[in-house]
Protein backbone atom coordinates (compact mmCIF):
# COMPACT_ATOMS: atom_id res chain seq x y z
CA UNK A 1 0.00 0.00 0.00
CA UNK A 2 1.08 3.56 -1.03
CA UNK A 3 0.34 6.17 1.90
CA UNK A 4 0.85 9.52 1.83
CA UNK A 5 0.72 11.70 5.22
CA UNK A 6 0.16 15.50 5.61
CA UNK A 7 2.52 16.61 2.99
CA UNK A 8 3.11 20.43 1.80
CA UNK A 9 4.71 21.54 -1.15
CA UNK A 10 5.25 24.86 -2.47
CA UNK A 11 6.96 26.09 -5.58
CA UNK A 12 8.45 30.32 -3.98
CA UNK A 13 5.14 31.68 -2.03
CA UNK A 14 2.71 29.15 -4.19
CA UNK A 15 1.46 26.41 -1.48
CA UNK A 16 0.67 23.37 -4.32
CA UNK A 17 0.40 20.71 -1.73
CA UNK A 18 -1.50 21.49 1.57
CA UNK A 19 -1.74 18.90 4.53
CA UNK A 20 -3.06 16.19 2.20
CA UNK A 21 -3.09 12.89 3.30
CA UNK A 22 -4.32 9.58 1.09
CA UNK A 23 -3.53 6.25 1.17
CA UNK A 24 -3.97 3.69 -2.29
CA UNK A 25 -5.37 0.66 -2.18
CA UNK A 26 -3.03 -2.50 -3.50
CA UNK A 27 -3.43 -4.16 -6.63
CA UNK A 28 -6.20 -1.56 -7.93
CA UNK A 29 -6.60 1.24 -10.19
CA UNK A 30 -6.32 4.24 -7.92
CA UNK A 31 -7.22 7.77 -9.54
CA UNK A 32 -6.19 10.61 -9.12
CA UNK A 33 -8.68 13.47 -10.54
CA UNK A 34 -9.07 17.44 -10.29
CA UNK A 35 -9.14 20.21 -12.44
CA UNK A 36 -5.69 21.11 -14.70
CA UNK A 37 -3.16 23.50 -11.73
CA UNK A 38 -5.13 21.59 -9.06
CA UNK A 39 -1.68 19.56 -8.05
CA UNK A 40 -2.85 16.40 -9.09
CA UNK A 41 0.70 16.05 -11.29
CA UNK A 42 2.81 17.40 -8.11
CA UNK A 43 1.09 14.81 -5.80
CA UNK A 44 1.80 12.21 -8.13
CA UNK A 45 5.82 13.39 -8.66
CA UNK A 46 6.02 13.68 -5.13
CA UNK A 47 4.75 10.32 -4.49
CA UNK A 48 7.75 9.03 -6.79
CA UNK A 49 10.43 11.23 -5.51
CA UNK A 50 10.20 13.38 -8.54
CA UNK A 51 9.33 16.53 -6.42
CA UNK A 52 11.00 16.85 -2.47
CA UNK A 53 7.80 17.55 -0.19
CA UNK A 54 8.48 20.02 2.04
CA UNK A 55 7.12 18.49 4.97
CA UNK A 56 5.24 15.16 5.64
CA UNK A 57 5.69 11.30 4.57
CA UNK A 58 5.44 9.11 1.89
CA UNK A 59 5.23 5.08 2.48
CA UNK A 60 5.69 2.31 0.01
CA UNK A 61 4.21 -0.55 2.64
CA UNK A 62 6.51 -0.04 5.81
CA UNK A 63 9.28 2.11 3.96
CA UNK A 64 9.52 5.56 4.72
CA UNK A 65 10.34 6.54 0.71
CA UNK A 66 10.88 10.23 1.04
CA UNK A 67 13.25 10.29 3.70
CA UNK A 68 15.77 7.12 1.98
CA UNK A 69 19.28 8.65 0.72
CA UNK A 70 19.34 8.56 -3.36
CA UNK A 71 20.84 4.82 -3.48
CA UNK A 72 18.57 3.26 -1.21
CA UNK A 73 15.40 5.16 -3.25
CA UNK A 74 16.81 3.22 -6.10
CA UNK A 75 16.04 0.05 -4.69
CA UNK A 76 12.05 1.28 -4.12
CA UNK A 77 12.35 3.08 -7.87
CA UNK A 78 13.08 -0.70 -9.78
CA UNK A 79 9.52 -1.67 -8.72
CA UNK A 80 7.91 1.14 -9.91
CA UNK A 81 6.64 2.41 -13.66
CA UNK A 82 5.58 5.46 -14.77
CA UNK A 83 3.44 6.47 -17.73
CA UNK A 84 4.46 10.05 -18.69
CA UNK A 85 1.91 12.39 -20.02
CA UNK A 86 4.26 13.17 -23.30
CA UNK A 87 5.05 9.46 -23.10
CA UNK A 88 9.15 10.29 -22.15
CA UNK A 89 10.03 7.22 -24.77
CA UNK A 90 13.93 8.07 -25.43
CA UNK A 91 14.04 9.19 -28.97
CA UNK A 92 17.33 7.92 -29.94
CA UNK A 93 16.39 4.75 -28.97
CA UNK A 94 14.23 1.99 -31.45
CA UNK A 95 10.86 0.80 -29.48
CA UNK A 96 12.90 -2.64 -28.85
CA UNK A 97 15.58 -0.77 -27.15
CA UNK A 98 13.57 1.84 -25.48
CA UNK A 99 11.17 -1.70 -23.59
CA UNK A 100 14.71 -3.26 -23.62
CA UNK A 101 16.29 -0.52 -21.60
CA UNK A 102 15.21 -1.55 -17.66
CA UNK A 103 16.36 -5.34 -18.65
CA UNK A 104 19.78 -4.02 -20.16
CA UNK A 105 20.11 -1.84 -17.08
CA UNK A 106 18.77 -3.65 -14.30
CA UNK A 107 19.41 -7.55 -15.17
CA UNK A 108 21.65 -10.13 -16.18
CA UNK A 109 19.37 -11.89 -18.82
CA UNK A 110 20.94 -13.39 -21.96
CA UNK A 111 19.71 -10.92 -25.62
CA UNK A 112 17.61 -13.54 -25.61
CA UNK A 113 15.47 -13.87 -22.80
CA UNK A 114 15.45 -10.47 -23.36
CA UNK A 115 14.25 -10.19 -26.62
CA UNK A 116 11.69 -12.51 -25.56
CA UNK A 117 10.40 -10.41 -22.64
CA UNK A 118 10.15 -7.52 -24.52
CA UNK A 119 8.31 -9.07 -27.50
CA UNK A 120 5.90 -9.96 -24.82
CA UNK A 121 5.58 -7.25 -23.67
CA UNK A 122 4.55 -5.40 -26.82
CA UNK A 123 2.29 -7.81 -27.59
CA UNK A 124 0.89 -7.48 -24.61
CA UNK A 125 -0.03 -4.29 -25.06
CA UNK A 126 -0.92 -4.72 -29.26
CA UNK A 127 2.22 -3.57 -30.69
CA UNK A 128 3.14 -5.92 -33.71
CA UNK A 129 5.90 -5.21 -36.10
CA UNK A 130 6.99 -1.85 -35.28
CA UNK A 131 9.86 -3.20 -32.83
CA UNK A 132 12.69 -1.18 -34.88
CA UNK A 133 10.87 2.11 -35.48
CA UNK A 134 11.65 4.86 -34.19
CA UNK A 135 9.57 6.90 -31.37
CA UNK A 136 9.17 9.92 -34.17
CA UNK A 137 7.84 7.30 -36.22
CA UNK A 138 4.84 6.32 -33.85
CA UNK A 139 1.41 7.81 -33.80
CA UNK A 140 -0.09 9.18 -30.06
CA UNK A 141 -1.65 5.85 -28.92
CA UNK A 142 1.36 3.97 -30.15
CA UNK A 143 3.75 5.69 -27.95
CA UNK A 144 1.72 5.46 -25.00
CA UNK A 145 1.46 1.74 -25.64
CA UNK A 146 4.97 1.24 -25.90
CA UNK A 147 5.56 3.59 -22.85
CA UNK A 148 3.46 1.12 -21.02
CA UNK A 149 5.35 -2.09 -22.37
CA UNK A 150 8.25 -0.12 -20.98
CA UNK A 151 6.86 0.81 -17.93
CA UNK A 152 5.68 -3.06 -16.99
CA UNK A 153 9.02 -5.04 -18.75
CA UNK A 154 10.69 -5.57 -15.26
CA UNK A 155 7.03 -6.58 -13.50
CA UNK A 156 6.76 -3.56 -10.81
CA UNK A 157 4.86 -3.78 -8.23
CA UNK A 158 3.32 -0.28 -8.64
CA UNK A 159 2.33 1.77 -11.92
CA UNK A 160 2.28 5.35 -12.02
CA UNK A 161 0.28 6.65 -15.23
CA UNK A 162 0.28 10.70 -15.59
CA UNK A 163 -2.69 11.97 -17.89
CA UNK A 164 -2.60 8.89 -19.86
CA UNK A 165 -5.50 9.89 -22.30
CA UNK A 166 -3.84 13.34 -22.81
CA UNK A 167 -3.84 14.47 -26.67
CA UNK A 168 -5.62 10.43 -27.22
CA UNK A 169 -9.03 10.60 -29.73
CA UNK A 170 -11.95 8.99 -27.27
CA UNK A 171 -11.67 5.89 -28.89
CA UNK A 172 -7.80 5.34 -28.54
CA UNK A 173 -8.03 6.84 -24.63
CA UNK A 174 -10.00 3.99 -23.99
CA UNK A 175 -8.19 1.68 -25.21
CA UNK A 176 -5.23 2.74 -23.28
CA UNK A 177 -7.74 3.34 -20.14
CA UNK A 178 -8.23 -0.81 -20.74
CA UNK A 179 -5.07 -1.89 -21.11
CA UNK A 180 -4.05 0.16 -17.87
CA UNK A 181 -6.95 -1.51 -16.12
CA UNK A 182 -5.94 -5.18 -17.52
CA UNK A 183 -2.59 -4.76 -16.95
CA UNK A 184 -3.05 -3.59 -12.92
CA UNK A 185 -5.29 -6.93 -12.34
CA UNK A 186 -3.41 -8.94 -14.47
CA UNK A 187 0.31 -8.23 -12.62
CA UNK A 188 -1.47 -7.44 -8.97
CA UNK A 189 -0.14 -4.04 -9.57
CA UNK A 190 -0.86 -0.89 -7.09
CA UNK A 191 -1.87 1.40 -10.42
CA UNK A 192 -2.23 5.49 -9.42
CA UNK A 193 -3.28 7.30 -12.44
CA UNK A 194 -3.71 11.03 -12.77
CA UNK A 195 -6.34 12.41 -15.02
CA UNK A 196 -8.95 14.92 -15.75
CA UNK A 197 -11.10 12.56 -17.78
CA UNK A 198 -14.29 11.35 -16.32
CA UNK A 199 -14.33 8.52 -19.10
CA UNK A 200 -11.22 6.93 -17.30
CA UNK A 201 -13.36 7.09 -13.99
CA UNK A 202 -16.12 5.96 -15.04
CA UNK A 203 -14.55 3.08 -17.26
CA UNK A 204 -11.43 1.95 -14.63
CA UNK A 205 -11.33 3.90 -11.26
CA UNK A 206 -11.92 1.63 -8.32
CA UNK A 207 -10.98 4.23 -5.85
CA UNK A 208 -10.98 7.79 -6.44
CA UNK A 209 -9.34 11.01 -4.84
CA UNK A 210 -10.53 14.64 -6.10
CA UNK A 211 -8.38 16.72 -5.45
CA UNK A 212 -8.80 20.82 -5.68
CA UNK A 213 -6.41 23.80 -5.27
CA UNK A 214 -4.38 21.48 -3.29
CA UNK A 215 -6.42 19.82 -0.92
CA UNK A 216 -8.30 16.45 -0.92
CA UNK A 217 -11.78 17.26 -1.20
CA UNK A 218 -13.45 13.90 -1.73
CA UNK A 219 -12.13 9.86 -1.84
CA UNK A 220 -14.51 7.23 -2.93
CA UNK A 221 -15.46 4.64 -5.61
CA UNK A 222 -17.15 5.43 -9.09
CA UNK A 223 -20.48 4.36 -7.65
CA UNK A 224 -19.87 7.33 -5.38
CA UNK A 225 -18.96 9.95 -7.08
CA UNK A 226 -22.11 10.37 -9.09
CA UNK A 227 -24.21 10.77 -5.62
CA UNK A 228 -21.53 12.71 -4.05
CA UNK A 229 -22.95 15.65 -2.14
CA UNK A 230 -19.65 17.36 -2.61
CA UNK A 231 -20.42 21.03 -4.80
CA UNK A 232 -16.99 21.29 -5.91
CA UNK A 233 -16.49 17.48 -7.29
CA UNK A 234 -20.24 18.02 -8.52
CA UNK A 235 -19.37 20.84 -10.88
CA UNK A 236 -15.88 18.81 -11.95
CA UNK A 237 -18.16 15.44 -12.70
CA UNK A 238 -21.16 17.22 -14.51
CA UNK A 239 -19.12 20.23 -16.26
CA UNK A 240 -20.20 18.68 -19.88
CA UNK A 241 -23.64 19.58 -21.14
CA UNK A 242 -24.60 15.99 -21.69
CA UNK A 243 -23.60 15.16 -17.81
CA UNK A 244 -25.26 18.33 -16.79
CA UNK A 245 -28.55 17.07 -18.95
CA UNK A 246 -27.99 13.00 -17.37
CA UNK A 247 -28.07 14.41 -13.86
CA UNK A 248 -31.31 17.21 -14.46
CA UNK A 249 -32.97 14.18 -15.87
CA UNK A 250 -32.43 11.73 -13.07
CA UNK A 251 -30.41 9.09 -15.43
CA UNK B 1 26.79 36.64 -6.12
CA UNK B 2 24.41 34.25 -4.33
CA UNK B 3 23.12 33.63 -7.13
CA UNK B 4 26.40 32.80 -8.87
CA UNK B 5 27.10 31.06 -5.49
CA UNK B 6 24.06 29.04 -5.62
CA UNK B 7 24.53 27.93 -9.19
CA UNK B 8 28.59 26.62 -8.67
CA UNK B 9 27.32 24.76 -5.72
CA UNK B 10 24.04 22.87 -7.66
CA UNK B 11 27.34 22.34 -10.66
CA UNK B 12 29.68 20.59 -8.22
CA UNK B 13 26.77 18.72 -7.10
CA UNK B 14 26.33 17.36 -10.54
CA UNK B 15 29.80 16.44 -10.93
CA UNK B 16 29.14 14.47 -7.91
CA UNK B 17 26.50 12.81 -9.08
CA UNK B 18 27.84 12.51 -12.59
CA UNK B 19 31.44 10.53 -10.69
CA UNK B 20 28.99 8.03 -8.68
CA UNK B 21 29.71 4.01 -9.16
CA UNK B 22 27.61 3.29 -12.42
CA UNK B 23 24.34 1.31 -12.46
CA UNK B 24 25.87 -1.20 -15.06
CA UNK B 25 29.44 -0.68 -16.66
CA UNK B 26 28.32 -2.64 -19.68
CA UNK B 27 25.53 -0.31 -21.01
CA UNK B 28 27.79 2.83 -19.74
CA UNK B 29 30.66 1.45 -22.13
CA UNK B 30 28.15 1.07 -25.39
CA UNK B 31 27.04 4.70 -24.39
CA UNK B 32 30.51 6.14 -24.48
CA UNK B 33 31.14 4.45 -27.91
CA UNK B 34 28.33 5.77 -29.21
CA UNK B 35 29.33 9.36 -27.88
CA UNK B 36 32.62 8.52 -28.97
CA UNK B 37 31.23 8.47 -32.37
CA UNK B 38 28.47 11.20 -32.46
CA UNK B 39 30.85 13.84 -30.86
CA UNK B 40 34.23 12.67 -31.73
CA UNK B 41 34.37 11.22 -35.23
CA UNK B 42 31.66 13.81 -36.36
CA UNK B 43 34.08 17.00 -35.28
CA UNK B 44 36.87 15.65 -37.63
CA UNK B 45 35.38 17.34 -40.20
CA UNK B 46 35.08 21.02 -38.69
CA UNK B 47 38.34 20.40 -37.13
CA UNK B 48 40.54 19.71 -40.23
CA UNK B 49 38.39 22.38 -42.90
CA UNK B 50 39.24 25.36 -40.05
CA UNK B 51 42.40 23.99 -39.38
CA UNK B 52 43.70 23.44 -42.36
CA UNK B 53 42.43 27.25 -43.23
CA UNK B 54 43.74 28.89 -40.56
CA UNK B 55 47.01 27.07 -41.00
CA UNK B 56 46.94 28.45 -44.68
CA UNK B 57 45.94 32.38 -42.86
CA UNK B 58 48.33 32.32 -40.09
CA UNK B 59 51.51 30.86 -43.10
CA UNK B 60 50.38 34.05 -45.25
CA UNK B 61 50.01 36.67 -42.36
CA UNK B 62 53.19 35.50 -41.32
CA UNK B 63 55.03 35.94 -44.29
CA UNK B 64 53.11 39.36 -45.37
CA UNK B 65 53.92 40.67 -41.82
CA UNK B 66 57.79 39.78 -41.66
CA UNK B 67 58.41 40.53 -45.62
CA UNK B 68 62.15 41.79 -44.43
CA UNK B 69 65.46 40.98 -46.10
CA UNK B 70 67.24 40.44 -42.78
CA UNK B 71 64.51 37.41 -41.25
CA UNK B 72 65.23 34.08 -43.51
CA UNK B 73 61.68 32.74 -44.68
CA UNK B 74 62.01 29.56 -42.29
CA UNK B 75 61.06 31.65 -39.85
CA UNK B 76 57.33 31.57 -41.61
CA UNK B 77 56.90 27.95 -41.07
CA UNK B 78 58.22 28.56 -37.46
CA UNK B 79 56.03 30.64 -36.18
CA UNK B 80 53.08 28.85 -38.24
CA UNK B 81 54.01 25.84 -36.08
CA UNK B 82 54.14 27.52 -32.58
CA UNK B 83 50.85 29.36 -33.53
CA UNK B 84 49.23 26.43 -34.23
CA UNK B 85 50.95 24.19 -31.60
CA UNK B 86 50.89 26.94 -28.90
CA UNK B 87 47.42 28.34 -29.21
CA UNK B 88 45.28 27.80 -32.49
CA UNK B 89 44.95 23.80 -32.41
CA UNK B 90 43.98 23.45 -28.40
CA UNK B 91 42.58 27.43 -27.31
CA UNK B 92 40.72 28.03 -30.82
CA UNK B 93 39.62 24.18 -31.73
CA UNK B 94 38.19 24.01 -28.38
CA UNK B 95 36.13 27.28 -29.00
CA UNK B 96 35.09 26.05 -32.20
CA UNK B 97 34.18 22.69 -30.43
CA UNK B 98 32.43 24.67 -27.31
CA UNK B 99 30.25 25.85 -30.18
CA UNK B 100 29.53 22.35 -31.70
CA UNK B 101 29.59 19.91 -28.88
CA UNK B 102 28.71 22.40 -25.90
CA UNK B 103 25.47 23.23 -27.83
CA UNK B 104 24.69 19.94 -29.01
CA UNK B 105 25.27 18.40 -25.16
CA UNK B 106 22.90 21.34 -23.59
CA UNK B 107 19.75 20.94 -26.19
CA UNK B 108 19.93 17.00 -26.04
CA UNK B 109 20.06 16.70 -22.44
CA UNK B 110 17.79 19.98 -22.05
CA UNK B 111 15.41 17.93 -24.56
CA UNK B 112 15.20 14.95 -22.20
CA UNK B 113 14.66 17.13 -19.28
CA UNK B 114 11.63 19.15 -20.88
CA UNK B 115 10.31 16.07 -22.23
CA UNK B 116 10.45 14.24 -19.46
CA UNK B 117 12.97 11.31 -20.56
CA UNK B 118 15.01 12.53 -17.65
CA UNK B 119 12.61 11.89 -15.10
CA UNK B 120 11.86 8.70 -16.84
CA UNK B 121 15.68 7.45 -16.31
CA UNK B 122 15.12 8.36 -12.54
CA UNK B 123 11.81 6.27 -12.30
CA UNK B 124 13.66 3.60 -13.24
CA UNK B 125 16.15 3.61 -10.85
CA UNK B 126 19.15 5.11 -13.04
CA UNK B 127 21.00 7.66 -12.12
CA UNK B 128 20.21 10.35 -15.16
CA UNK B 129 23.30 12.16 -14.59
CA UNK B 130 25.59 9.93 -14.49
CA UNK B 131 24.12 7.99 -17.70
CA UNK B 132 23.70 10.94 -19.86
CA UNK B 133 27.01 12.91 -18.23
CA UNK B 134 29.69 10.41 -18.08
CA UNK B 135 30.23 8.94 -20.95
CA UNK B 136 30.12 11.97 -23.20
CA UNK B 137 32.80 13.27 -20.87
CA UNK B 138 34.86 9.94 -21.20
CA UNK B 139 34.32 10.18 -24.72
CA UNK B 140 35.33 13.91 -24.94
CA UNK B 141 38.13 13.71 -22.75
CA UNK B 142 39.59 10.60 -24.68
CA UNK B 143 39.17 11.85 -28.49
CA UNK B 144 39.47 15.60 -28.11
CA UNK B 145 43.29 15.29 -27.82
CA UNK B 146 43.05 12.94 -30.76
CA UNK B 147 40.90 16.24 -32.47
CA UNK B 148 43.95 18.44 -31.37
CA UNK B 149 46.30 16.09 -32.90
CA UNK B 150 44.91 15.76 -36.45
CA UNK B 151 44.89 20.22 -36.17
CA UNK B 152 47.93 20.31 -35.24
CA UNK B 153 48.83 18.47 -38.96
CA UNK B 154 46.05 19.90 -40.96
CA UNK B 155 47.16 22.88 -39.58
CA UNK B 156 50.80 22.52 -40.74
CA UNK B 157 50.14 20.89 -43.77
CA UNK B 158 47.40 24.03 -44.61
CA UNK B 159 50.44 26.49 -44.08
CA UNK B 160 52.82 24.57 -46.27
CA UNK B 161 50.16 24.38 -49.54
CA UNK B 162 48.94 27.94 -48.96
CA UNK B 163 52.71 28.97 -48.60
CA UNK B 164 54.01 27.16 -51.81
CA UNK B 165 51.01 28.02 -53.68
CA UNK B 166 51.28 31.88 -52.80
CA UNK B 167 55.23 31.48 -53.75
CA UNK B 168 55.70 33.10 -50.03
CA UNK B 169 57.94 30.43 -48.65
CA UNK B 170 59.69 27.11 -50.80
CA UNK B 171 58.71 23.99 -49.47
CA UNK B 172 62.29 23.08 -48.15
CA UNK B 173 61.67 26.70 -46.08
CA UNK B 174 58.41 25.92 -44.95
CA UNK B 175 59.60 21.91 -43.60
CA UNK B 176 62.78 23.12 -42.53
CA UNK B 177 61.04 26.21 -40.39
CA UNK B 178 58.78 23.27 -38.62
CA UNK B 179 61.43 21.60 -37.63
CA UNK B 180 64.18 24.30 -36.80
CA UNK B 181 64.09 24.96 -32.37
CA UNK B 182 61.11 22.41 -32.42
CA UNK B 183 59.97 22.16 -28.27
CA UNK B 184 58.50 18.59 -27.60
CA UNK B 185 56.83 20.02 -24.85
CA UNK B 186 54.41 22.19 -26.60
CA UNK B 187 52.84 19.25 -27.76
CA UNK B 188 52.17 17.81 -24.33
CA UNK B 189 51.17 21.39 -23.27
CA UNK B 190 48.78 21.79 -26.05
CA UNK B 191 47.71 18.36 -24.98
CA UNK B 192 47.01 19.13 -21.58
CA UNK B 193 45.13 22.24 -22.22
CA UNK B 194 42.71 19.96 -24.91
CA UNK B 195 42.09 17.73 -21.58
CA UNK B 196 40.70 20.56 -19.68
CA UNK B 197 38.96 22.67 -22.06
CA UNK B 198 37.16 18.90 -23.29
CA UNK B 199 36.07 18.96 -19.58
CA UNK B 200 34.82 22.22 -19.38
CA UNK B 201 32.97 22.11 -22.39
CA UNK B 202 31.38 18.47 -21.43
CA UNK B 203 30.66 19.39 -17.94
CA UNK B 204 29.06 22.75 -18.09
CA UNK B 205 27.24 22.52 -21.42
CA UNK B 206 25.59 19.23 -19.69
CA UNK B 207 24.91 21.45 -16.66
CA UNK B 208 23.03 23.57 -18.15
CA UNK B 209 21.15 20.67 -20.29
CA UNK B 210 20.14 19.39 -17.13
CA UNK B 211 18.92 22.11 -15.23
CA UNK B 212 16.70 23.49 -18.40
CA UNK B 213 13.30 24.26 -16.83
CA UNK B 214 10.66 25.15 -19.37
CA UNK B 215 9.90 24.60 -22.56
CA UNK B 216 11.55 24.65 -26.08
CA UNK B 217 12.44 28.69 -25.60
CA UNK B 218 14.41 27.39 -22.74
CA UNK B 219 16.37 24.79 -24.17
CA UNK B 220 17.68 26.95 -27.01
CA UNK B 221 18.81 29.88 -24.15
CA UNK B 222 20.60 27.10 -22.41
CA UNK B 223 22.13 26.21 -25.19
CA UNK B 224 23.37 29.50 -25.93
CA UNK B 225 24.57 29.82 -22.57
CA UNK B 226 26.26 26.24 -22.48
CA UNK B 227 28.29 28.07 -25.50
CA UNK B 228 28.68 31.60 -24.01
CA UNK B 229 30.11 30.05 -20.49
CA UNK B 230 32.38 27.09 -21.86
CA UNK B 231 34.23 29.59 -23.86
CA UNK B 232 34.22 32.35 -21.18
CA UNK B 233 35.80 29.41 -18.90
CA UNK B 234 37.89 28.44 -21.76
CA UNK B 235 39.41 31.52 -22.00
CA UNK B 236 39.97 31.81 -18.39
CA UNK B 237 41.86 28.53 -18.02
CA UNK B 238 43.65 29.02 -20.98
CA UNK B 239 45.24 31.92 -19.34
CA UNK B 240 45.99 30.04 -15.83
CA UNK B 241 47.59 26.85 -17.58
CA UNK B 242 50.02 28.91 -19.88
CA UNK B 243 50.78 30.55 -16.66
CA UNK B 244 51.15 27.39 -15.21
CA UNK B 245 52.71 25.21 -17.50
CA UNK B 246 54.91 27.63 -19.08
CA UNK B 247 56.40 29.75 -16.85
Amino acid sequence: MIRVKNINKSFDDKKVLDDVSVSFEPGKTNLIIGRSGSGKTVLLKAIVGLHNVDSGEIWYEDVLFNKLGFEEMKEIRKQMGMLFQGSALFDSLTVEQNVRFPLDMFTKKSLEEKTERVNFCLNRVNIIDANKLFPSELSGGMKKRVAIARAISLNPRYLFCDEPNSGLDPLTAILIDDLIKEITEEFSMTTIVNTHDMNSVMEIGEKIVFINEGVICWEGSKDEILKSDCAILNDFVFANALAKQLRESGK
Amino acid sequence: MIKFLSQLGRYFLLLKKVFSKPEKPSVYYKQTMHELVFLGLNSIGIVTIVSFFMGAVITLQTAYNTENPIYPTYLIGLGTRDSILLEFSSTIVALILAGKMGSNIASEIGTMRVTEQIDALEIMGVNSASYLILPKMIATLFFNPFLTIISINVGILGGWLAGTAAGVITSEDYIYGIQYAFIPYYIVYSLIKTVFFAFIITSVSAFHGYYVDGGSLEVGRASTRAVVHSSILILLFNVILTQLLLS
